[in-house]
C-alpha cells in the first residue's frame, strides 16, 4: 500500500462544505429556543449610574433580561488570562476582573451590560432599544504609546501597566552594545489587526432539566478548555453537567480560543429560563467584540560590527492589551514574543522587555502568529536597515548571522532542533530570481515606478510545549494533547482528537496519518472532534499545534492498536509477540507465510471466541475490544523557519503598491499533505500581507471603533495578489516520531517584514509604518522626490 | 428594520400618487435596504418601481444615449450600444460595487441618491447629461445640489438618464481599497467644443472641476495638466485619505483618463 503521508490527498470535508451541508453553530435550532440580543456599551469609558430595564420587560416577546446584577448575585465568575506574567521586578501581573456583564463600569466600546432574551429575534431587538442605560462618561484611555499617562482605568493598577516583563540580561547586552561599531536602532509599531473570520461568533445554550445538563454550542477552537473555564472559574456549572460542542467552525486565528461573556452568559441564563438561548453575532458586533490582534509600539537596537556580525539585540516594547486581559492575552507579547525576537541569528547578547497596558478598546489577544510577527517584524525590520547601513547585502548579511549548526542553542529561550538556514535562502534567492532583480528594477524605473526587494528570514516557535516548562512559565494549563482510535468490529476507525478543525483540514491531515499507521483505507477512517462528550480531553488548536501535538497523540495512540493486535496475532497464530510485524494492515509472523489483517484482529478483538470450542483469541490477562488513548506532551516546540522574498512596484504619482513577486520558502519538517499546506501558506500570506498593506484597526481619541465595518477596516482581496512562489526545504524535526513542523502560522509571521522591507527599500530606507497604505507611500514618494532634486 | 407598506407602481403617475413626505422609492434597494436595516433611514411606505416596464432599456439616438432609471448596473456594462457610443459609461458600470450590486442596483437609484462618491454622477456632469423626470427635465450641472441633494421635488421620479455622446471619454477611479468607492474618480469627456473633468469623492458633491476643463479645453494632452496643484481646503479628508492627497489624486487621476482617450 503506498504512504497516504506525502501526497496530495484531496480534502474529505469540501463536499459537506462546498455542497452547504456543513454544520456550523447558526445552523443549529433547537424546539421552543430563545433569541438573545446584547445590550453593549457605545461609550469607551463610563460609570453606569442607572439601568432601566422596566419599558424594555413589556416589550412583545420578551422572556427575560438580565444585567450584570444577576450576574453578581449568582456568583458567576468573568473572563480571565490564561498566563500569569511575573514583572522584571518579581511582582506578580496586575488584570481587572471582567465579569460576563458589565456592573457598574463599562471600558470598552461594545462591553455587554445586559442580555434580552425574547421569543424572537426581532422582538429581542426591539426591546434592547427599550434598556436604558444612565452613562458617566469618561475619559478614555486609547493611545498604546501613551496608555501609561492616562488616566487609571482598573483600581488599584496604576499606569494602566499590567506587567513590566524582562526576558534576557542588561548587563550582558550593555557590554556587547559597548563593544559594537555601530548601533542600528527602530522605531516602529504593529499595527493593530481585527480577526475577521468568516464565520461571526455565535452560541446556542441549552439546559436539560431533567439531566441537569447544560450544553453549549459554539464557536469555539478548544471547546475542552471552554468547559473547563467555564466550569473552574465561571461557576457556570460543574464540569461533568456542561457539554461544549464546537461543530463546523469557519475560521477562527486566535480569535475563537477565548471564552467570551456570551458563552457564559447563555449557558447561565438558559438554566435560569430553562429555555435554550440562540445568539448570532452580527458583522458589527464581530468587529467591537472579538478579541483583536497586534498592538505593539517597540523601540528596538542590534550592536553590529562594521563586517555584519551581530553582537547584541535589545527590544522595548509597549503592548497593548486592551481593556482586560484574556486567555493568550498575556503570553502573547511575552513568552510568544521575547523568545523570537533574536530572530533566526547569533545573537551573544539580547533582552526584551515588555510593558503590557489596558487602554479602553477591545481586548488584545492571540491573532494567527501570536507574538510571532511582531518579534520577527522587529529582528527583521532592523536586520534589513542594518543592511542599508552597513553597505552589506541583505542576504549576505542574514547568512552571516545565521547558525551552522543544530541543534542552536537560541540567545533567550529556545533550543532549535533541526533546521538548514543557509539552504532555506539559497533556494529562496533561486526561487525569487533574486540575482536578476536589478534588469526588473531598471524596467519599472523606465515606466516611471519605483521597485523595491524586501527579503525576511524567520524561525518560529508553535506547537508550544512541554506542560512542564510551560506551566513553570505561568500558564494555568499543560499543552498536551489528546487521541482517541477506535476500531469498531467491522473494521472502520474513527479517530477522536482534542485537536480542532475551523478550516484546517485535519479530516484529510489526520487521516492520512492514521492510515498510514493503520495501513486502514483512508474512507475507513473518521475523525472525530470537538464535543467534549465524545473524547476525553483536549486542549484544542491554535499556536501550529493540530500536528505536532495532536497528530502524534494519534500516531501513539495507533502505535498502542499496533501493539495489542501483535499481541492478538501471536496468540491466534500460536508465535512469539516479538516475532509479528506489522506493514500494511497486517500482522505477519516471521520466516513464514501465516498472518492477519487489522481488521481480522478487530473483529476477533470484540468477539472474541469460536463456536464448540472454548477458546479466546485474546491472550491471558488481555482485555476484549480494540480502542486506545494517547495523551502526547512534547519534549519541546516544533521551529519551523524560512526565508520569503518580495518585490514591489509603487506608483509615485498615486502612492498605490502592487505586490509583484511574492517568493516564499519554508522549512515545515515532513509534510503530510502539500496541497494543505499551500492553502496554510497561502492563508497566512494573505493576511501577512494584509498586515503589511492593508488592514489596521483605528480607534479614535474617544475610544469609537473608526474601522468598525468592511467599509473601511480593508480586507485584503485576491485581486490584491500576485500568485504566491512557494517551495520549501526540509529538514525533520527531531523532537516527534514524524518529523514535522508546524506551518499555519509562518505566513503571517514572515510577510510582514518581507513587504515592508521591499516598501521600504523603493522608498530609498524612508520608514513607514503599517499599513502602507496609497496616502503614506504617496507622501514619502514626494520626500524622495524633493531629496533626489536637492542632491541633484 | 422597522415595519414599512410595500407598493408596487404600475406607472410613473401611480408612483408619484403615492409618494408622501414618508416615503421612498424602491429600485434596486442597494442604499435604501441597508440604511433601513442600520437604522439610518426609515420610511413609512417603499414604492417599488421596478416594475414599471417605461423605466428600463438604453436607447441611442444620433447624438444621444438614454437610460432608463430602473436599468441595471450589468446591462450598462455589457450594452453593446453602450459600449460603441461611449465605452467609457460601460467601463465605470462594470466598476461599481460587485456583481451582486451590479445586477441589483440601477442607474437612476445611483443618480437621485447622489452618494459623494458614487460613479454615475460624474458620468452625468462629464456627458452633460439631462435627467428626464416625470414632471420636467433638468440638466445635469443643476441637478447634483449638495452631499446626498438633489434638484428632486418630493414624489418627483427619474424616469431616464441623457448622456450627450462625447467624441473622446474616459472614467478613472481611485478606490478606495476596502469598500472600493471612489476616493476620487475622474470623468474626462472631450465634446466638439469643450472638455468636461467631473470629478467624484473629492468633495462633497460631484463637480466639474473648471481649472482642469479649461486647460484641457485649450489643448487635449496631460502635459498641460501635469503640474496643476489644485486648492484642497474644500475637499473631504477622513481616515482614507486627506484633501491634500485628493486633491493629487483628481489631477493624476485626471491625467490618467486623457492619456486612455
Amino acid at each position: 500500500m503506498a504512504s497516504l503521508v506525502g501526497s496530495r490527498v484531496e480534502r474529505k470535508e469540501d463536499k459537506r462544505f462546498l455542497t452547504g451541508k456543513g454544520r456550523y453553530t447558526s445552523d443549529i435550532n433547537l424546539a421552543n429556543q430563545t433569541y438573545a440580543i446584547f445590550v453593549r456599551s457605545p461609550h469607551a469609558r463610563a460609570k453606569i449610574k442607572k439601568l432601566d430595564i422596566s419599558k424594555a420587560q413589556k416589550s412583545s416577546g420578551v422572556v427575560s433580561i438580565l444585567t450584570g446584577s444577576e450576574i453578581a448575585e449568582d456568583k458567576i465568575g468573568g473572563l480571565i488570562a490564561g498566563w500569569a506574567i511575573r514583572s522584571e521586578d518579581g511582582t506578580e501581573m496586575k488584570c481587572p476582573a471582567n465579569p460576563p456583564l458589565a456592573k457598574d463600569i463599562v471600558n470598552f466600546v461594545g462591553d455587554p451590560v445586559a442580555v434580552v432574551i425574547a421569543e424572537s429575534l426581532e422582538e429581542a431587538k426591539v426591546a434592547a432599544e427599550k434598556v436604558s442605560v444612565d452613562y458617566k462618561v469618561l475619559k478614555a484611555v486609547t493611545s498604546t504609546a501613551d496608555a501609561m499617562d492616562g488616566d487609571t482605568i482598573h483600581e488599584g493598577i496604576d499606569k494602566n501597566l499590567c506587567f513590566d516583563w524582562l526576558l534576557g540580561d542588561r548587563q550582558k547586552v550593555k557590554e556587547a552594545f559597548e563593544k559594537a561599531d555601530k548601533v542600528i536602532s527602530i522605531d516602529i509599531i504593529n499595527n493593530r489587526l481585527i480577526p475577521n473570520a468568516m464565520e461571526p461568533r455565535a452560541c446556542l445554550a441549552d439546559y436539560n432539566s431533567a439531566s441537569e445538563e447544560i450544553t453549549l454550542y459554539t464557536t469555539s477552537q478548544n471547546p475542552h478548555l471552554s468547559r473547563l473555564i467555564m466550569s473552574a472559574f465561571g461557576n457556570v456549572s460543574p464540569e461533568h453537567k456542561l457539554r461544549v460542542v464546537a461543530p463546523d467552525v469557519g475560521g477562527g486565528f486566535g480569535s475563537k480560543i477565548n471564552v467570551y461573556n456570551e458563552d457564559i452568559v447563555c449557558s447561565w441564563a438558559a438554566k435560569k429560563i430553562n429555555r435554550a438561548i440562540k445568539w448570532v453575532a452580527e458583522r458589527s458586533e464581530s468587529f467591537l467584540t472579538d478579541i483583536h490582534g497586534r498592538d505593539h509600539v517597540t523601540h528596538a537596537e542590534l550592536a553590529v560590527t562594521n563586517d555584519g556580525k551581530f553582537l547584541g539585540f535589545k527590544n522595548e516594547t509597549i503592548a497593548n492589551l486592551g481593556a482586560y486581559a484574556r486567555v493568550f492575552g498575556t503570553v502573547t507579547p511575552t513568552y510568544l514574543f521575547g523568545p523570537c525576537a533574536t530572530g533566526v541569528y547569533e545573537i551573544p547578547a539580547a533582552y526584551s522587555n515588555v510593558k503590557a497596558v489596558f487602554t479602553n478598546t477591545a481586548p488584545v489577544d492571540a491573532y494567527r502568529g501570536a507574538g510571532r510577527p511582531e518579534a520577527t517584524y522587529t529582528i527583521e525590520r532592523l536586520v534589513e536597515k542594518a543592511s542599508m547601513e552597513l553597505g552589506i547585502d541583505k542576504t549576505e548579511l542574514r547568512m552571516k548571522n545565521f547558525p551552522t549548526a543544530f541543534p542552536f542553542k537560541q540567545t533567550l529561550v529556545h533550543t532549535v532542533d533541526s533546521g538548514d538556514y543557509v539552504a532555506g535562502m539559497e533556494k529562496a534567492k533561486q526561487m525569487a530570481d533574486y540575482n536578476g532583480y536589478e534588469a526588473r528594477r531598471k524596467d519599472s524605473e523606465s515606466r516611471g515606478k519605483l521597485r523595491g526587494i524586501g527579503v525576511s528570514s524567520y524561525f518560529e516557535a508553535c506547537g508550544i510545549a512541554p506542560s512542564a516548562a510551560v506551566m513553570s512559565l505561568g500558564c494555568g494549563v499543560g499543552l498536551w494533547e489528546s487521541a482517541e482510535v477506535r476500531f469498531n468490529p467491522t473494521g472502520q476507525v474513527t479517530v477522536y482528537t482534542g485537536s480542532h478543525s475551523h478550516g484546517q483540514s485535519h479530516q484529510t491531515t489526520f487521516a492520512q496519518i492514521a492510515a498510514d499507521e493503520l495501513g486502514v483505507p483512508i474512507e475507513n477512517i473518521d475523525i472525530v472532534h470537538g464535543d467534549t462528550d465524545k473524547g476525553t480531553f483536549g486542549m484544542g488548536t491554535y499556536g501550529s499545534r493540530s500536528l505536532t501535538v495532536g497528530g502524534i497523540a494519534i500516531v501513539n495512540a495507533c502505535k498502542k492498536i499496533v501493539e495489542k493486535g501483535k499481541r492478538v496475532t501471536a496468540k491466534m497464530l500460536e508465535a512469539s509477540p516479538e516475532d509479528v510485524e506489522f506493514k500494511d494492515g497486517e500482522f505477519i509472523v516471521a520466516k513464514s507465510n501465516k498472518k492477519k489483517t487489522i481488521g481480522e484482529i478487530a473483529f476477533a478483538c470484540y468477539l472474541p471466541g469460536v463456536r464448540d470450542e472454548m477458546k479466546s483469541p485474546l491472550p491471558e490477562g488481555e482485555e476484549p475490544g480494540l480502542k486506545e488513548t494517547a495523551f502526547f506532551d512534547p519534549s519541546n516546540f516544533s521551529f519551523p523557519a524560512g526565508t520569503h522574498i518580495a518585490e514591489v512596484e509603487i506608483d509615485p504619482e498615486t502612492g498605490e503598491v502592487k505586490l509583484e513577486k511574492y517568493t516564499a520558502c519554508d522549512d515545515f519538517g515532513r509534510i503530510i499533505n502539500p496541497m494543505i499546506v499551500e492553502g496554510q501558506v497561502h492563508g497566512g500570506l494573505a493576511q501577512g500581507i494584509g498586515q503589511a498593506l492593508y488592514e489596521n484597526a483605528e480607534y479614535d481619541e474617544t475610544g469609537q471603533l473608526m474601522t468598525g465595518s468592511y467599509m473601511d477596516y480593508t480586507m485584503p482581496r485576491a485581486d490584491n495578489f500576485p500568485e504566491f512562489n512557494i517551495g520549501y526545504t526540509c529538514t525533520h524535526a527531531t523532537t516527534n516520531p514524524l518529523g514535522v513542523k508546524g506551518c499555519g502560522e509562518a505566513g503571517a509571521i514572515a510577510a510582514p517584514p518581507t513587504v515592508m522591507n521591499a516598501v521600504i527599500d523603493a522608498l530609498g530606507g524612508q520608514e513607514i509604518t503599517m499599513p502602507a497604505t496609497a496616502e503614506k507611500v504617496w507622501k514619502a514618494c514626494k520626500n524622495l522626490k524633493k531629496s533626489n532634486s536637492k542632491a541633484a | 428594520m422597522k415595519d414599512f407598506n410595500y407598493h408596487s407602481a404600475k406607472d410613473s403617475k401611480e408612483a408619484s400618487k403615492l409618494s408622501s413626505s414618508n416615503s421612498a422609492f424602491l429600485a434596486g434597494g442597494m442604499t435604501t435596504i441597508p440604511s433601513m436595516k442600520l437604522g439610518l433611514a426609515s420610511y413609512k411606505d417603499l414604492i417599488d418601481i421596478k416594475n414599471i416596464k417605461k423605466l428600463s432599456g438604453i436607447k441611442v439616438s444620433g447624438k444621444s444615449v438614454t437610460i432608463g432609471a430602473t436599468t441595471k448596473h450589468v446591462e450598462v456594462a455589457n450594452s453593446k450600444d453602450v459600449k460603441k457610443t461611449i465605452p467609457s459609461l460601460a467601463n465605470l458600470a462594470e466598476g461599481i460595487g460587485d456583481p451582486q450590486v451590479r445586477n441589483r442596483g440601477t442607474i437612476g437609484g445611483s443618480v437621485a441618491n447622489n452618494d459623494p462618491s458614487a460613479d454615475y454622477p460624474s458620468a452625468c456632469i462629464a456627458l452633460n447629461a439631462t435627467i428626464h423626470t416625470n414632471d420636467r427635465k433638468i440638466e445635469a450641472s443643476k441637478f447634483f445640489k449638495g452631499m446626498f441633494e438633489t434638484a428632486l421635488k418630493k414624489g418627483e421620479l427619474i424616469e431616464a438618464i441623457e448622456f450627450q455622446i462625447p467624441e473622446k471619454s474616459s472614467y478613472q477611479k481611485h478606490p478606495n481599497p476596502a469598500s472600493r468607492y471612489a476616493v476620487v474618480g475622474v470623468y474626462v469627456a472631450k465634446h466638439k467644443k469643450d472638455v468636461n473633468v467631473a470629478v467624484t469623492g473629492a468633495k462633497p458633491c460631484v463637480y466639474n472641476d473648471k481649472d482642469l476643463s479649461k486647460a484641457l479645453s485649450n489643448s487635449f494632452s496631460s502635459l498641460s495638466i501635469q503640474n496643476m496643484e489644485l486648492d484642497s481646503s474644500d475637499m473631504n479628508s477622513d481616515i482614507h485619505a486627506s484633501a491634500e492627497y485628493r486633491a493629487s489624486l483628481v489631477v493624476t487621476q485626471a491625467k490618467k483618463a486623457v492619456d486612455a482617450c
